[in-house]
């Protein structure tokens, strides 16, 4: 029985995360009973592009985000793609994973160094006895981590100044390939940047090959590996993780969305599909957007992307976010490094999910799993380009035609519909990873996944400085930005 | 997130060797919801002395001016009624971005989110603050335009601030720092030698010139991009697209498509301002008329088929 009553607060803006956030909060007995995420910035991307060239979505789009613009440029792509009917050609696919996995390893390198692990060296933690330690390398801006990562981010990012001419917002990526040929030379020159990050990933957050961390497969082999890695900054995390039991923060049990990611030979390395309790594959005429709690008119009830609108409205009294709210099947779906390792069946994330749901913890760990699985993915694309054999497939767009784009951002599933009239864009909806992850309620008033994740969390008495809380944010790698753009 | 690209040395570093602290960065400070909205509380209090404000993004007016379209998190402020505050307190203030500059592509279409930059809509002067508004070290807001930046276009600018040696004389027509944009998009483009013969790339992978037909306008462009390249080798240019003039206001509404020259009797739109339009079409046709067989058929290639120096003129590889 609640003895106090019911307290409420409003959270924000929160730092290190990607644009602007707010998070309302009732809680009892301190802990958070009800939660209501905010994306407070709207500034109308989809109106933008209607009536604009098809073509020209790819300079607008990826211009809604600084770090998932590449993912927004592939989807755009994708999207041209399948209006034009238009085959990418070898050299272009190649091409196109190269530029997104640096874009999504990059992300996961700035998450967990900048954005996430610095939470950990906060004055509430001070009387823990892995301050001292925790502090000296992860503080925010002054810790050893931060001189560390900047560095080897940006050279690492040298890899698009060649295959994309810059990051962010580059237009190299076309429906059918990219604009940038890569001479033999080249080739070189880019595996060497990806070894030289494949250096800083086995000296400095694994102190441990990749194939031998990516060989770890159960939770048993993992606590071995903590054992003799306690220096890597892997290792750092996983202690901190037993020690404030992050696995029982910020849980939920939704089904897991992954779209595929990476294709080469029309396989993707990483499957499209849905977990939930097991595979299933993914059937997205089932996806729709609900704007019930959004401040948005012109739908009655959820609608499928194509027949999507987006009309503000900030009158609309029910509304309590920018963000609509995409369902699967009318379900709340989580999306990122989690769901699609789960979705893919990669055993240790298999293993840990199965035993206790996704988490603070377990989206972390897929995360830096990832860095480890697609680098030497990396070396074998970059092998496989033919200097000589094209890069870029044309075809004329036609009058009236519609496409789906659809890809992995680091963050998650990123999806774009796009539809053409008499050679315009009649419309274009986007949902982001972070539409699904931190979506408002629905018609049928279910909570999105952070909203979930946030309930249930103990706070203590003074809320506001819930560190509890942050972790649990940062730990979807939320791109506010993206989420309503 | 383009600032974070700054190397030797990385960001943090640059702005310590400059004298620069960093009183808060989205990305970077650990303070949060509380924590930063006190910090904001003891600059508008004039506690803690602001310096520079520098802001990415547009300023968001919409709907119907309220501003509620960006709101402060954690409070019932419209973000522009914060900004305008900030800039009071500053003794420079600086937009980062063709976004905060201009209104940037915000301001695309029919401009949903009533956004404008901080001195400037589209080529307007007026924006959030006002065509006569001066920071209180005298000078209008320093517009670091460019979508995205070049990371050391913000840092330079910084230092030159933090070391007083920033004045009117450093800005151009648009306040834009002239460290920059003194220069063209042009200069230094390895098409360079297609452009002198019109050299014409035709798809999107092909090496030629990208004027006449690819929509590229870097002989309007006012940006050392080719000069000071991005992430280690790269620009537009050599990344194999059109220079889209993202460092001048409205870029975001070509006259025609973004990748697709704008001509009109079949002469594109987009010419090098200050060269006279008729030894232009005369200059070309006499460049055309001479184009080396290497350069044409390289131009249409999205590799090198003729190299230099091959004896024989037509000798492909
Ligand atoms: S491609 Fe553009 S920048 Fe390069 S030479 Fe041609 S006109 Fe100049």
């Amino acid at each position: 029985m609640t003895t106090t009553p019911s307290k409420r607060r409003i959270l924000g803006p929160f730092n290190r995360v990607e644009g602007d956030l707010e998070v309302h909060v009732e809680i009892d007995d301190d802990q958070v009973s009800k939660a209501k995420v905010n994306s407070p910035l709207f500034r109308g991307f989809e109106q933008i592009l209607q009536g604009k060239d098809p073509l020209d979505a790819l300079v607008y789009t990826p211009r809604i985000c600084g770090i998932c613009s590449v993912s927004q440029s592939v989807a755009a792509a994708q999207a041209l793609a399948g209006a034009q009917g238009l085959q990418s050609c070898p050299n272009g696919q190649l091409a196109t994973n190269l530029i997104l996995a640096t874009e999504n390893m990059a992300d996961h390198l700035t998450h967990f160094y900048l954005f996430f692990m610095p939470d950990f060296a906060r004055q509430v933690y001070l009387n823990k006895k892995w301050f001292e330690q925790i502090n000296t390398r992860f503080k925010a801006q002054t810790g050893t981590a931060t001189k560390d990562v900047l560095p080897a981010r940006a050279a690492w990012l040298h890899l698009t100044g060649i295959l994309a001419g810059k990051w962010p917002h580059s237009l190299a990526i076309q429906p059918g390939g990219t604009t940038r040929s890569i001479t033999a030379k080249e080739k070189i020159t880019l595996l060497t940047t990806i070894r030289c990050f494949r250096q800083f990933l086995e000296e400095i957050l694994f102190t441990d090959t990749l194939e031998q961390v990516t060989a770890i497969k159960t939770e048993d082999e993992l606590a071995a590996w903590q054992q003799t890695h306690q220096t890597s900054d892997f290792g750092r995390f996983l202690m901190l993780a037993d020690d404030l039991d992050l696995a029982s923060l910020g849980g939920t049990d939704n089904a897991l969305m992954s779209y595929g990611a990476y294709h080469n030979n029309q396989e993707p390395l990483f499957k499209t599909g849905v977990w939930q309790q097991k595979y299933y594959t993914l059937d997205t005429s089932l996806i729709t957007e609900d704007i019930t709690h959004s401040w948005l008119k012109g739908q009655s009830k959820a609608r499928h992307p194509f027949y999507g609108k987006t009309q503000p409205d900030s009158d609309e009294s029910s509304g309590y976010s920018w963000c609509k709210a995409p369902r699967l099947n009318q379900q709340v779906v989580e999306v990122g490094a989690v769901a699609r390792q789960m979705v893919n069946g990669n055993p240790l994330i298999q293993a840990l999910v199965s035993q206790s749901g996704t988490h603070v913890k377990n989206r972390v760990i897929a995360r830096l799993f990832e860095l480890a699985l697609v680098l030497p993915e990396m070396e074998q694309w970059c092998q496989q380009i033919q200097p000589k054999e094209p890069f870029c497939m044309t075809s004329k767009m036609p009058d009236d035609a519609q496409g789906i784009g659809l890809v992995e951002a680091a963050r998650g599933s990123l999806g774009h519909w796009i539809k053409i009239e008499e050679g315009r864009i009649f419309n274009y909806q986007i949902i982001a990873p972070t539409t699904w992850n931190f979506s408002p309620r629905d018609t049928l008033n279910q909570p999105g996944a952070l909203e979930q994740a946030l309930q249930g969390t103990f706070v203590g008495d003074d809320e506001t400085a819930s560190v509890a809380i942050q972790h649990i944010i940062r730990s979807f790698d939320p791109c506010m930005v993206c989420t309503v753009h | 997130m383009s600032v974070l690209n700054a190397e030797t040395p990385d960001f943090l570093n640059s702005l310590k060797f400059n004298n620069i602290n960093l009183l808060w960065h989205p990305s970077l400070s650990e303070a949060s919801a509380d924590e930063f909205l006190s910090l904001l509380e003891n600059i508008e209090s004039g506690t803690i002395p602001l310096d520079a404000l520098c802001l990415e993004g547009s300023v968001m007016r919409g709907p119907n001016g309220t501003g509620r379209f960006h709101m402060l998190s954690g409070t019932k402020r419209p973000m522009m009624r914060l900004i305008e505050s900030l800039a009071q307190k500053a003794r420079y203030t600086v937009a980062v971005g063709s976004c905060a500059t201009f209104g940037g592509i915000t301001m695309a279409g029919s401009n949903p989110g009533e956004a404008c930059g901080l001195q400037y809509e589209g080529q307007q002067p007026s924006g959030l603050l006002g065509e006569s508004w001066k920071s209180e070290a005298g000078l209008p807001v320093i517009n670091i335009a460019g979508c995205p930046t070049h990371p050391s276009w913000v840092i330079e600018t910084l230092a030159q601030m933090a070391a007083a040696d920033f004045s009117k004389d450093n800005l151009d027509n648009y306040n834009r720092p002239r460290s920059y944009t003194d220069h063209l998009v042009h200069h230094g483009c390895p098409r360079n030698e297609y452009y002198e013969f019109k050299a014409s790339a035709e798809q999107p992978s092909d090496q030629g010139c990208m004027m006449e037909h690819r929509g590229c306008l870097g002989t309007q462009a006012r940006a050392d991009c080719n000069i000071r390249l991005w992430n280690g080798e790269g620009s537009c240019l050599r990344g194999g697209y059109a220079c889209i003039n993202c460092t001048a206001p409205e870029f975001e509404e070509p006259d025609g498509n973004f990748t697709e020259t704008h001509k009109v009797a079949g002469i594109p739109v987009g010419l090098p301002t200050d060269v006279p339009k008729a030894w232009f079409v005369a200059l070309a046709s006499l460049a055309k008329a001479a184009t080396p067989k290497r350069l044409k058929v390289n131009a249409v290639s999205d590799h090198i088929r003729i190299v230099p120096g091959a004896i024989e003129e037509d000798k492909e590889q």
